[in-house]
């Protein structure tokens, strides 16, 4: 299984983090700091995993963000990058070529856009079209909402005024 | 009301400093918090947005908990999403706010729209706890029959979570994954296939169970391989990759000891190993799954060549990522077909010098389970070769590997010098002490080989750079074997020749490692002792030894300073028994530390940790107990030696006493008593025993770590300094802790037994005059026989005697004290003190033990040593007091004993 998931630029800025095991908060920054720490320097040539306190890490560097996923020994490691470059996809998809900043903004649509991919640590959905076409539906919903919001608050302006 | 998120994430960006942005925080932090106070209802979810952010930069945010629950309560879509998103971010499953939202999950789990249930299948898929996970299986699994398939694949990848939860839910899901296994949605398929894997690996009669549903699950991999392009699914013109890996790993399972399915399954595993691409990743993992089943099921030969070709194509592969899968599939593989494994050997050892140390290390795994006793000395020298080019970071390992390899599958022993020798040259400082210990252990053991070695050391000295293993080594063979540096004593055919070596030149190389800053005091003390060593067989340098010894006098290191006192003090004072005290060690006990290697080995090398030889070491005294008795008494033997041969001289009384105050004063021994009254664990006269215990652990440096700076050169004295220092003050405490192990105690014993058919008049000052007796009178019968006694009993104690007496010594006589406890407690911390009048010496050896287990189910037992000045005329009387704790509550108990048989 996915252990967490791990997105931080390459100043080892965070920014998304998802721990599908327990870890204390005092353990995830310290795993947080070890990894940036290891992945970081090597080199663009070298493979795309380490191995980390009996686990793996996975990871892959997009521009300037390394996405990292951290299995199992046992894992496939190569099916692991297959899914890294998954999300990876969805998310250019979503946001129109997808860039550091976009995640920075919209932090959260990349946490639902993750929790369509994976659950429990595990991959829920190979096809990317059905990941898009439940987000978009979604993100409708709230639209939705807010507009209904919004004339409810004209209609009460108007009402009162 | 506050900014938006989006203005406070570009505030936090504009931070320049840290401390600016703490600033920043700080102040949204207030903010929210008012806002969660003043119950904002509006812009709830902005807030629990802003306060993700803050999270997520890594500052403290558990006030805005209970948000979470109020979004997730609320009735809205939006809320909701941010709700569930927030409770999965800032709260984790060991927090007890978690049980609060139980009833909301239960509640959106039954929603009526398709996204609400979503979330919360979510949530409780990614944080739920094993209370939740048991309230809540019987919803989820109602979900799994649901007709959307976007509630099922949630519900099946939520199941997974709850079966690791709480394992024994595993019955009631076993029906509902199997209908899972017939979907047509790939999601569905997806997460049902990893809930029957996680079934299988959590229950065996679950693995029964799929076991026959093989034929469906090669079914679906057979329509994804045979299908066309299925743009949905595609990834690099493979259909599904992920859904293919999904399934080969449930067959690998279910292949795994049993024929039959794996019957079924073997010609779509063929048709997959043939016909994937592996031109794109996601085909690579295909192949390296497939691979991985293959090995595992019950494969017929033919299918395995297959698949082990295809791990010789990974290996060759210029992508970094396919031949560390490559290599760490092949450890696996190994254990099954080494034959096919070694064909790759050359490969596989060019990968150990790769340029990425992921790649280094795998590969040198795999090296180390592919060396036979056949191809050794060539991977050796390869290994070897690389060593010295190697960067830092992996030298630790690589040194440990080779050192393991060498000590595992040497040919001969002059090999494993050889290759020891270069080892220590590389990377000295990366040999572990039980590392040089085992080399030095074989080289007491091949006496041919002796001169060779120390001649190559010598030589290989000439080099040295601060290793610490290579000095120490070199230092112990000089003083052991320094005699056949010089005179170039046993040379073999086609060594190489040496130049000349003096003895000045000799005790250079101690000096330098004495004085060389690099040393650490363990090797100092090594070359300390090998000085002395030596002073013996260099005539000529003995002025030089003994001014270079004399510099540590004052030591701020106590073991130096001991050892250059003492030293000292034999070199100048004892020059009539210097020789035999510094005699060559006895050949140390292969066969012991042999046992104890395999141990240690194992130990070591399947937990690749980089602390556990150090701490095996002491931890395994069991193997080490039947030959220490008898390591023990040889070694005895052997520094007592001269006392027994100059016993017969007229001098004798006079060397023996010298002797013996020597021995007594390098021990530590307490030369200073006398009170009537004698406790059993503090040293009083029993110091002579102790000291003799306390060589036998000497004698026995061979296999132990204990020794003192007489033990001649122990090559592994980690433990010395604290050994040394705790000696002065309280040697029996140490000992007993040593002899805990019940083997140990036998040595003791047997030792004692021995000990115990002499008297000792001087309470035991004379230790070595007793010892000659003792050893020369261990054939001589004993004496009169006496009727054992109930010393004392009381309620819950009985303490009785047994006598034992010499008759050469009438005076002196042996008691045997058995105590037994009758009452239902355990008597804990158990004394025995004894006095007697002052005609009568009085000597306590150490109890058995200091527990007395309840209902007599244990004994303590103990030998009291007294000796009748007045024998014949008084008998025996003693009085006695034994204290105890029951339940940590001290009891004293006293009596006396006036029913001695006569006699004594």
């Amino acid at each position: 299984m996915i252990h967490f998931v791990l997105l931080f630029s390459r100043q080892g800025k965070v920014r998304l983090t998802k721990w599908y095991s327990p870890y204390s908060q005092k353990e995830r920054t310290k795993a947080i700091r070890e990894l940036s720490g290891g992945i970081l320097p090597r080199g663009p040539k070298l493979c795309n995993f380490v191995d980390w306190r009996g686990l793996k890490v996975v990871y892959k560097r997009y521009a300037s963000l390394y996405f990292c996923m951290c299995i199992d020994s046992e894992d496939n490691e190569l099916e692991c990058l297959e899914i890294i470059h998954h999300y990876v996809q969805i998310l250019d998809r979503y946001f129109g070529n997808v860039c550091e900043l976009d995640l920075i903004f919209n932090f959260h649509k990349a946490y639902f856009i993750l929790d369509e991919v994976l659950i429990a640590g595990e991959l829920q959905e190979s096809s990317k079209k059905s990941v898009a076409r439940v987000i978009a539906a979604q993100d409708s919903m709230v639209d939705a909402a807010k507009e209904q919001m919004a004339s409810l608050s004209n209609i009460i302006a108007q009402a009162t005024r | 009301m506050g900014s938006r998120l989006r203005d406070m994430i570009r505030a936090v960006r504009a931070c320049k400093t840290a401390a600016e942005e703490r600033g920043v925080i700080a102040k949204e932090s207030a903010n929210l918090r008012t806002a969660f106070k003043e119950e904002d209802q509006d812009y709830r979810h902005r807030n629990v947005a802003k306060l993700m952010f803050i999270h997520m930069l890594g500052y403290p945010t558990h006030f805005g908990q209970m948000e979470c629950l109020k979004l997730i309560a609320s009735p809205g879509f939006p809320e909701k999403r941010i709700g569930y998103l927030g409770l999965m971010l800032l709260l984790d499953e060991r927090q007890e706010v978690l049980m609060l939202v139980t009833n909301s999950l239960k509640n959106d789990l039954n929603h009526a729209n398709q996204f609400i249930a979503g979330l919360a299948l979510c949530a409780l898929g990614n944080i739920c706890t094993a209370e939740m996970a048991r309230d809540l299986a019987p919803e989820v699994e109602k979900l799994l029959h649901n007709n959307n398939s976007y509630i099922r694949k949630k519900a099946a990848l939520c199941s997974v979570r709850i079966v690791r939860k709480v394992p024994d839910l595993v019955e009631n899901l076993i029906s509902s994954a199997t209908s899972l296994l017939s979907d047509k949605h790939h999601g569905v398929l997806i997460a049902g296939i990893k809930l029957c894997t996680e079934l299988c690996e959590a229950n065996f009669s679950a693995l029964e169970h799929f076991r026959k549903q093989t034929s469906s699950l090669v079914r679906i991999l057979k329509n994804l391989v045979i299908s066309g392009y299925a743009p949905e699914y595609d990834v690099g013109g493979i259909t599904d990759p992920f859904l293919q890996i999904r399934v080969l790993r449930l067959l690998r399972l279910v292949g795994r000891g049993d024929a039959d399915s794996s019957d079924i399954m073997s010609d779509i595993l063929a048709q997959v190993a043939t016909n994937t691409e592996s031109n794109k990743n996601a085909g690579n993992a295909i192949l390296y799954e497939c691979v991985l089943t293959i090995m595992a099921i019950e494969a017929i030969g033919g299918l395995r060549v297959l698949a082990i070709n295809i791990l010789g194509r990974f290996l060759g592969n210029r992508d970094n990522n396919i031949r560390y899968v490559a290599l760490n599939t092949l450890i696996k593989v190994v254990a099954v077909d080494t034959q096919a494994v070694q064909r790759h050997r050359t490969t596989i050892v060019e990968c150990v010098k790769d340029s990425d140390i992921s790649i280094r290390r795998r590969a040198l795994e795999l090296v180390c389970a592919l060396v036979n006793e056949s191809n050794v000395k060539t991977l050796t020298k390869e290994l070897l070769e690389y060593l010295k080019v190697s960067d830092p970071e992996f030298k630790p390992d690589l040194t440990t590997k080779i050192c393991y390899l060498v000590q595992k599958f040497f040919p001969n022993k002059r090999w494993y010098i050889d290759q020891m020798i270069k080892v220590m040259v590389e990377a000295g400082r990366f040999v572990k002490d039980d590392i040089s210990r085992a080399l030095l252990l074989l080289i007491s053991n091949a006496a041919e080989l002796q001169g060779y070695t120390v001649r190559s050391l010598y030589n290989a000295f000439q080099k040295w750079d601060g290793q610490e293993s290579l000095a120490q080594v070199t230092v112990w063979c000089i003083g052991e074997y320094g005699e056949m540096l010089v005179h170039h004593m046993n040379e073999l055919d086609g060594e190489e020749p040496v130049t000349q070596v003096t003895e000045a030149d000799t005790v250079d190389v101690l000096e330098l490692v004495l004085k060389d800053f690099r040393a650490s005091s363990t090797t100092r003390a090594f070359a300390l002792t090998a000085l002395l060593k030596v002073s013996s067989r260099f005539p000529s340098c003995t002025e030089r030894i003994k001014a270079l010894v004399l510099q540590y006098k004052g030591s701020l290191v106590l073991e130096l300073q001991q050892r250059s006192i003492e030293f000292t003090s034999i070199l100048s004072k004892h020059e009539n028994i210097k020789a035999s005290l510094v005699e060559k060690m006895p050949v140390l006990d292969e066969a012991t530390y042999i046992a104890k290697k395999v141990d240690a080995a194992d130990v070591a090398f399947s937990t690749d940790s980089k602390s556990v030889p150090a701490t095996v070491l002491p931890a395994v005294p069991v193997a080490n107990g039947p030959t220490k008795s008898k390591s023990g008494t040889n070694a005895l033997m052997d520094l007592l030696n001269l006392n027994v041969d100059e016993a017969s001289t007229p001098s004798a009384p006079q060397t023996r006493k010298s002797a013996g105050d020597v021995l007594l004063d390098l021990l530590g021994g307490n030369s200073s008593f006398t009170s009537p009254l004698v406790a059993s664990p503090v040293q009083g006269p029993s110091g002579g025993a102790d000291a003799l215990l306390d060589l036998l652990s000497i004698g026995n440096a061979t296999s132990q770590t204990t020794s003192s700076p007489l033990s001649t050169l122990e090559p592994f004295p980690q433990r010395n300094p604290e050994a040394a220092s705790q000696k002065p003050s309280n040697p029996v405490p140490d000992l007993l802790s040593q002899n805990t192990v019940s083997s140990q105690k036998d040595s003791y014993s047997s030792f004692t037994a021995d000990f115990k058919k002499s008297s000792i008049p001087g309470a035991g000052f004379d230790l070595l005059g007793d010892l000659g007796i003792g050893s020369a009178s261990s054939i001589s019968t004993t004496g009169p026989v006496y009727p054992p006694i109930v010393a004392f009993q009381s309620s819950g104690l009985t303490v009785s005697f047994e006598f034992s007496k010499q008759s050469t010594n009438l005076p002196a006589t042996v008691i045997h004290a058995t105590y037994t406890n009758t009452s239902s407690n355990t008597y804990t911390d158990v004394i025995f003190q004894a006095a007697v009048p002052k005609f009568m010496q009085l000597q306590l050896e150490p109890a058995s033990g200091n527990v007395l287990p309840a209902n007599s189910s244990g004994t303590v037992t103990q030998v009291i040593r007294v000796n009748n000045s007045q024998h014949g005329q008084k008998s025996l009387v003693m009085r006695i007091r034994v204290s105890y704790k029951i339940n940590g509550q001290e009891v004293l108990e006293q009596g006396q004993v006036n029913n001695f048989p006569p006699g004594l």
